[in-house]
């Protein structure tokens, strides 16, 4: 499972990181970057959340 | 995460952001049977944030949709009733009225936000708008358009994002606010002061202490506002960002209690409204906050209705309430700089950890010994850590040393 974001709609809000702190971290420039590259099954339903939190809907879980 | 639902129909009452969560959630926790949502107004669920940044700019403007009607129909399987408020509720025969139909409900989530409130004396008039829904912001955006000169009344949050809009595609605008300064209520006066100059650089004018006595109009277009000390700022479209009042006007006969101040609807920890099986969430509701020593609250947050919406549904559809306590969170975009603030600003003392010559700033909020709000401005990699902090009742020494200790780069 890996987590696709589109840079062109974040924001920078950051709900994500409130969410998953451990897999979203909002940079001071606002850019977000993602700490982990793969997610095992135990980190689905916080990716889940962390998607579902994102006012711009720029977060997608893909299976792969 | 699935369990046994007692309800056999829940009905939302509120076609917003917190209605469409409420109704996310109750699927997502197992919950099969008719779900209703009642819209006041014609449109789908749309997201209000944008509405006075991006919406605002020139050049094409997508309506921010939340989920299209397919989504809500065939995928959440809702039963969607918009275009007709809520016009009644009855707690004994479990009913509430949209037009002539009574629907009958085992659960509810009372989503039904706020209205904003009017500028008085000035009914009908064009020109003369609030900025809540998505049709205001069709028709401030169509006189942004035009190249109106622009007054906005109320230098809030909202106020200041439709100036920072007008101002940069290049049109006058004058903000007028009542207090001395602008903001003190929701961040406080130092901090205030220091928002209110991201307005002066950018040349808008900015008058506080001002009261506005009334508007001028020549054949039912609006020309001008007056102010109390005899100024006329002349106007093509007049915004009033004044606040809101809780759309409970319709719950005046269901014997819930609402709210002396404001008449929003009064709920428990749970979001429980008393009235068996309703609950509340988003705008329209207070609740005690517990990790704020249960303090009553009432927010107009993109996430608290997020919170609030999911939390409601759960416990409208659960075998029991449980108890929703958050740091209220909220951001705003002015002139392209983002300014975040989460917890609550009402403090003993506010200390500002900025650099000299930088406009990014950090300021954190103390009551007693706890740190309990946090604003930033263009640092966004801060404010989730303080959060976090203030959710974890850290003390006001701690956040001060990590404020310190993490120099600007």
């Amino acid at each position: 499972m890996r987590v696709n974001v589109d840079y062109a709609k974040c924001s920078g809000v950051a709900l994500c990181e409130a969410e998953a702190p451990d897999l979203f971290e909002v940079q001071d420039d606002g850019t977000m970057k993602q700490l982990v590259e793969r997610l095992g099954e135990d980190r689905r339903e916080a990716a889940e959340a962390a998607a579902a939190s994102c006012p711009y809907q720029a977060i997608k879980i893909v299976e792969a | 995460m699935t369990h046994r639902a007692r309800a056999n129909r829940l009905v939302i009452v509120g076609a917003s952001l917190a209605g469409l969560r409420a109704a996310e959630t109750a699927r997502k926790y197992g919950f099969q049977d008719e779900i209703v949502l009642v819209g006041a107004e014609e449109h789908l669920p749309y997201d209000r944030p944008p509405l006075s940044k991006a919406f605002l700019d020139p050049g094409d403007a997508a309506v921010p949709w939340l989920r299209t009607e397919r989504h809500l129909t065939e995928q959440l399987g809702l039963v969607l009733k918009l275009g007709v408020p809520a016009s009644a509720l009855d707690p004994q025969s479990q009913t509430v009225t949209v037009g002539e139909e009574a629907i009958h409900y085992s659960a509810m989530v009372i989503a039904t936000g706020a209205a904003a409130r009017a500028l008085p004396g000035a009914a009908g008039v064009r020109g003369v708008h609030t900025l809540r829904t998505l049709d205001d912001a069709r028709a401030v955006r169509s006189a942004l358009d035009a190249g109106a000169r622009t007054v906005v009344i109320g230098a809030g949050f909202i106020g200041s994002e439709i100036a920072s809009g007008a101002r940069m595609r290049g049109l006058d605008v004058t903000i007028v606010e009542a207090l001395d300064v602008p903001l003190s209520r929701s961040v406080g006066p130092e901090v205030g002061y220091t928002l209110a100059a991201l307005h002066k650089r950018e040349d808008t004018e900015l008058r506080c202490g001002a009261v506005v006595t009334g508007i001028t109009e020549a054949g039912g277009q609006v020309r001008s506002v007056m102010l109390d000390d005899g100024t006329e700022l002349p106007a093509d479209l007049v915004i009033a960002g004044i606040g809101v009042t809780p759309s409970t006007g319709w719950l005046a006969k269901s014997g819930a209690a609402l709210h002396q101040r404001d008449g929003g609807l009064l709920c428990d920890e749970t979001l429980w409204t008393g009235l068996p099986g309703v609950y509340a969430a988003g705008d329209v509701a207070h609740w005690p906050n517990a990790l704020f020593d249960g303090e009553l609250m009432r927010l107009e947050h993109w996430a608290t209705a997020v919170e609030q919406g999911a939390a409601a549904a759960r416990n409208a559809i659960g075998p029991r309430g449980a108890a929703l306590s958050t740091v209220p969170y909220f951001w705003s975009v002015w002139y392209g700089q983002r300014i975040q603030f989460v917890g609550v600003p009402q403090a003993d003392e506010v200390s500002v950890v900025s650099e000299p010559g930088s406009e990014r700033l950090l300021a954190l909020y103390r009551r007693g010994a706890r740190l309990v709000g946090c604003l930033t401005v263009d640092r966004p990699g801060q404010i989730m850590k303080y959060r976090r902090m203030i959710s974890e009742r850290a003390s006001w020494d701690h956040a001060l040393r990590f404020a310190r200790s993490a120099r600007l780069p």
